[in-house]
């Protein structure tokens, strides 16, 4: 067995009262492909960081090539050969390709001149080492994300990396780029590269992980060779809580008339040709990679697609929404993928991010009217079980899972009869999650709402959904429901496309 | 006991749970404390108050005006010659040698005519604002770039209108808006008054206002929440333009003249008083307030500064010192 | 086909149109002398323009320019009288280091603050020019003071031509020093790892800052090199009009900025280069000049360059258009 390439040992890292890291190990060996799997929250990009020498652990040690090193720092980390991929690539759009490339080594090697012609020459040489045909002189941003992960690969492979970590690696490829990526990671073991994945695509990571660490809410769990672990016991590690997953039962009568009936909807290069009819009180999953069409499906929904063409009926009443405030007044309501850009507005109260849709509602004459701002505020603020001193602090202070409870709250207060969910509970600890999902399934029981869940995370639709749509190239390609309805079939129905 | 606690929530709900608008209270006390001090006597006369009182509106309305633009991120650099190119239409109205007729008449037409004239100016003022707006929020150019376009393009439309001389005469009702009192206080200052408890008031308790606090935190988020964005930022910089004719009128009203390039000195003036005042030129957050008592605060520096003698050239620089002075303080704040 | 993506390509095709139009209405706009001073007006505000380019590159932007030239270029002239010193290198190198230690401010309050630097720099125009006109006052420093060599050197032609009408016109040698500016910057932007650092600054600061560049130091370098070339172009208008006037150069900063965004440098930083630089800085002087020779009123000229700017920037504005959500 040979000497590990880095070790951490017994890392410990706390941020204010947060323990993100409590006593974790994890060991890499030379040219190994390793899989690092956790929920969001674990502690993943925490020790991403301790080990490219971002943060510094407030207990334990770090050992590269079996020696002990204190104070690692993002230098020291890259001179040792460790090499982070983030989800966005870190590269700089408005340069060339060969420029990208070169500009790390450089800098690297401390150099004072530009060499364009060592820049393109080296390009040339680690791409066509890779495999792969990209032109070294288009800039960057002009090439697809699945051409970024190359050049961000080979950027890594010409700092001279022993290992390269790379962060959700497989989100935003089909199953086509997936393979190739697999391809050239399977050709750095070969070179003796080490690689890091830090996925939750299980299926994905079993196919070529060696080897497996888990982490949950900053400790690890599990960890052991790929060989004995199978889809089932890596969720549970993962998860922990025994979620009560009897999955979602809609009770559904047939004479209630559906609140959302989508036929031919289209939005030019990305959804063709979709068809969808949700009752009140159903809750329909969508999986599919991103790029698959599925957040362009739910942004047409919510009049945010001005090319979209089709026929959408809601509740009755034949109108395609052409503008959000279109949408909302329909009773259409979007819980965008990421909160923090697109959901809410951080350094504003609770109170404002709740009303925020309703505003022209709450006017008596010319002025806002308080009183009742506030009135419905609390309502919300109750119902929805945020855990905040008063409807005044500001959502910036709050946890992942009471901001996506305020989204939920804001839109509940639209009177919205069709909740779209894009990835709702990205970033949201195990124990809120479960809340949400309770609220989730409460709300579509009780209320009558109708739901529509995209997420990438395949138990949450499993639990959740009475029937889940696998979206591929803007069709929907394959419905699922009731027996079928289970991990292994979606598993196997996003697996077979490319 | 309900109404012991009435008065301090209603001084709380004026000041707000603000550190910011407490720690312009006391650079405010302090800086009067010092003048007066310095100025034994002289600054703390009635003469010089008054004439404060005539001088601050103005520039108070054009803080105003910069702070709406920057509440949603952006800036207008053209509030200056927006002011200049109002007052100067109104100056060719009156003019006009069959207005200037009537109005010599004096009587009702005078005022009618007068009326008219305010009315031409703040026309000017709104549609230079629309235009900003549409260049902003349509054709999505930066506000720097923008405003720094039209800014020259109402300024030499200034030009043309003047052919560069200043133009003198205004009607004595015109000048009374900027020279004139009432019930014992400045017009302009009253002027001043209302157009800061206008503005305050729609910030708070109105739509647009929060809408635009909105937008300024997180224009994106602002979207997917169903804002009508791009027409909440067209009225913002309307309504900064309209502001910015009403600053015209006063300027033109107390000098008795315009010219094209007047008070070129207030663009960066109004900048800088609107950040001291607590607003972010990264937008969401901004208040009356608080530009109102950087405005005193700076009003008093330059007066005193004034009265000790020191040139106008120095004055300027001071004004600079104290803009990254503040730029300093708020950014220590902010990392504590 | 490349070539005509570029943007300089663009850009030197509008302004060959806007001359042959202008050719058109007056025949005189090709006329020796016309050309001549066409590029003698090209000079000064060319070498503020490429500085404003570095910081525009960087993802910045700087308004404070004309103050620095005017400081650099009074404190010179008047340091010159005051000791009846004369001579020309060693006050370009004074110049140059006031320019450069007032860019360097700007760089510590930017830097140090994280403040806007649009904020920043107005603060700064105004120390600057309120300390230069209050402490070392107001008064011109006209022909028969101004240092006699500067002067010279401010006179030197390149080539000279009689005209039709018998008056000899030169072409002045300052466009030399302007081309050879000009060259360096464009090697330096385009051969050397800093001048890298500021295009990959301005196009994605975060991911710099993890590739290693020391962030720090391209910021210094861009506004201290911006205020050396400011301070520069101050004492060599001064040389090249023969006075010193403390308050030259009001509202330059727009003509400037105009002029680099005309030349396709993108105020969001990592777009830009010199060629279209120095091509929308002839565009724009070349407007201004030729309105005369277009009988417009000349009070007509701030409406037009204000329209430039306004065309310009929506025309990138379109080029720059990113879908808002």
């Amino acid at each position: 067995m040979s000497e590990p390439l880095i070790e951490l040992r017994n890392i410990s890292k706390r941020f204010g009262g947060v323990r993100a890291l409590d006593d974790v190990s994890i060991s890499i060996r030379p040219g190994e492909i390793h899989c690092l799997a956790g929920e969001n929250g674990s502690g993943k990009s925490t020790i991403i960081k301790v080990m490219s020498g971002i943060y510094q652990p407030d207990e334990g040690e770090i050992i590269i090539d079996g020696t002990p090193v204190t104070q690692l720092d993002p230098i020291q980390a890259v001179q040792k050969g460790v090499q982070v991929i983030y989800q966005d690539f870190s590269l700089f759009g408005n340069l060339t390709v060969a420029e990208n490339l070169a500009l790390n080594t450089y800098i690297l090697e401390g150099r004072s001149r530009m060499d364009w012609r060592r820049a393109r020459q080296m390009a040339r040489d680690v791409l066509e080492r890779l495999g792969v045909r990209i032109d070294i002189d288009a800039d960057v941003e002009t090439l697809p994300t699945s051409g970024k992960q190359i050049v961000a690969i080979a950027r890594a492979i010409l700092a001279e990396a022993r290992l390269i970590v790379m962060d959700e690696p497989t989100t935003a490829l089909t199953r086509h780029e997936v393979d190739a990526l697999f391809d050239i990671v399977r050709d750095l073991q070969s070179h003796g590269i080490a690689v890091l994945f830090v996925s939750h695509k299980m299926r994905e990571m079993l196919e070529i992980s060696e080897r497996l660490t888990v982490f949950r809410n900053g400790r690890k769990v599990a960890e052991g060779d790929m060989r004995d672990f199978d889809e089932a016991s890596i969720t549970h590690a993962m998860t922990g809580l025994e979620l009560n997953d009897e999955p979602y039962l809609a009770q559904l009568s047939s004479n209630k008339a559906p609140v959302l009936q989508v036929s031919g909807l289209r939005v030019p290069d990305s959804v063709s040709d979709v068809d969808l009819t949700i009752r009140p009180g159903e809750i329909v999953g969508i999986s599919g990679l991103i790029g698959s069409g599925r957040t362009e499906f739910a942004r047409a929904l919510f009049g945010m697609e001005p090319a979209a063409s089709g026929q959408i009926v809601i509740n009755g009443k034949d109108q395609f929404p052409r503008s959000v405030q279109q949408a909302i007044a329909l009773g259409v309501a979007y819980v965008p993928e990421d909160r923090l850009s697109e959901g809410l507005f951080l350094t504003q109260s609770i109170e404002r991010n709740m009303v925020v849709s309703i505003l022209e509602r709450l006017r008596k004459g010319l002025f806002l009217d308080h009183a009742r701002m506030r009135n419905r505020t609390e309502e919300m603020f109750d119902a929805m079980q945020i855990a905040a001193p008063s409807a005044d602090t500001a959502v910036g202070n709050l946890s992942g899972g009471n901001a996506q409870r305020v989204m939920l709250g804001r839109w509940l207060l639209t009177g919205a009869k069709i909740l779209i969910l894009n990835g709702p509970t990205v970033g949201v600890d195990v124990g809120s999650k479960a809340k949400i999902h309770r609220i989730i399934r409460d709300l579509a029981r009780n209320e009558g709402l109708a739901v529509i869940m995209i997420s990438d995370d395949v138990p949450e639709l499993v639990g959740n959904c009475s029937s889940i749509h696998v979206m591929h190239e803007g069709r929907f390609v394959a419905e699922l429901s009731g027996a079928d309805m289970t991990e292994a079939g979606i598993n196997d129905s996003l697996k077979s496309l490319n | 006991m309900s109404t012991k606690s009435a008065e301090p929530r209603l001084l709380g709900r004026i000041l707000g749970r603000d550190a910011a608008i407490a720690q312009l209270i006391i650079v405010t006390l302090v800086i009067f404390v010092l003048m007066t001090v310095l100025n034994s006597g002289r600054f703390l006369s009635y003469y010089n108050f008054e004439s404060m009182t005539y001088l601050m509106p103005e520039l108070g309305i054009l803080c105003i005006a910069m702070m709406i633009a920057m509440l949603t991120g952006g800036i207008d650099l053209s509030v200056v010659a927006i002011a200049n190119l109002a007052a100067i239409t109104a100056g060719v109205y009156f003019r006009n040698p069959i207005v200037a007729e009537t109005m010599g008449a004096g009587g009702a037409a005078l005022i009618l005519h007068t009326i008219a004239g305010v009315m031409i100016a703040l026309m000017v003022g709104l549609a230079a604002g629309l235009l900003n707006g549409i260049l902003i929020s349509r054709l999505r150019i930066i506000p720097i770039l923008a405003t720094l376009g039209t800014g020259q393009v109402f300024g030499g439309l200034a030009l043309v209108l003047t052919g560069g001389p200043a133009i003198v005469g205004y009607p004595p009702t015109w000048n009374w808006i900027g020279t004139g009192k009432l019930l014992g206080v400045a017009t302009p200052f009253w002027i001043m008054i209302i157009v800061a408890s206008v503005v305050a008031i729609l910030l708070r308790r109105t739509n647009l206002g929060v809408n635009l606090m909105l937008i300024g935190t997180n224009a994106r988020a602002a979207i997917f929440a169903g804002i009508r964005s791009s027409r909440m930022i067209l009225y913002s910089y309307a309504l900064s333009g309209v502001l910015a004719a009403i600053a015209g009128i006063l300027l033109s009203g107390r000098t008795n003249s315009a010219k094209a390039d007047f008070g070129s000195s207030y663009l960066l003036q109004a900048v800088l008083i609107a950040v001291l005042g607590g607003t972010n030129p990264a937008g969401g957050k901004g208040r009356v307030l608080g530009v109102l008592l950087a405005l005193l605060a700076l009003t008093f520096l330059s007066s005193g500064l004034q009265m000790m003698r020191v040139s106008n050239f120095m004055i300027d620089a001071v004004w600079g010192g104290f803009l990254v002075l503040v730029i300093a303080i708020n950014y220590l704040r902010s990392a504590k | 086909m490349r070539i005509f993506q570029s943007t300089e390509a663009v850009i030197a095709l509008v302004l060959i149109l806007v001359m042959f139009a202008i050719g058109l209405v007056n025949p005189a706009f090709w006329g020796v002398s016309n050309l001549f001073s066409l590029a003698k007006s090209n000079v000064v505000i060319g070498i503020m323009a490429l500085g404003v380019l570095l910081i525009m590159i960087s993802g910045g932007i700087d308004v404070s320019f004309p103050a620095i030239s005017v400081a650099a270029l009074y404190i010179t002239v008047r340091s010159m009288v005051a000791l009846g010193y004369d001579g020309v290198m060693l006050p370009f190198i004074a110049a140059c280091v006031i320019g450069m230690s007032l860019g360097a401010l700007n760089a510590v309050i930017i830097d140090r603050f994280k403040m806007i630097p649009l904020i920043v720099t107005l603060g700064t125009a105004s120390i600057i020019r309120g300390l230069v006109l209050g402490l070392l006052g107001t008064s011109i420093v006209n022909i028969n003071k101004m240092p006699k060599e500067l002067i010279e050197f401010g006179k030197q032609d390149l080539v000279s031509v009689t005209a039709q009408n018998g008056a000899t016109v030169g072409l002045t040698a300052m466009v030399l020093v302007y081309l050879a500016i000009a060259v360096v910057v464009h090697l330096m932007l385009k051969y050397t790892m800093i001048g890298r650092s500021i295009y990959a600054y301005g196009g994605d600061a975060e991911s710099a800052r993890r590739a290693g560049i020391n962030t720090r130091r391209t910021i210094f370098f861009v506004y201290c090199t911006a205020g050396l070339l400011a301070g520069f172009a101050g004492l060599l208008h001064s040389s090249m009009i023969w006075q010193a006037n403390p308050r030259d150069f009001i509202g330059l900063e727009l003509d400037v900025i105009a002029a680099v965004v005309l030349g396709g440098a993108s105020i969001f930083g990592g777009r830009g280069s010199v060629l279209g630089t120095m091509i929308g800085v002839f565009t724009l002087v070349m407007v201004k000049n030729s309105l005369i020779l277009m009988k417009v009123d000349t009070t007509w000229q701030r409406v037009v360059v204000g329209v430039i700017i306004i065309a310009a920037t929506a025309i990138t504005a379109w080029r720059d258009r990113k879908k808002l959500v």
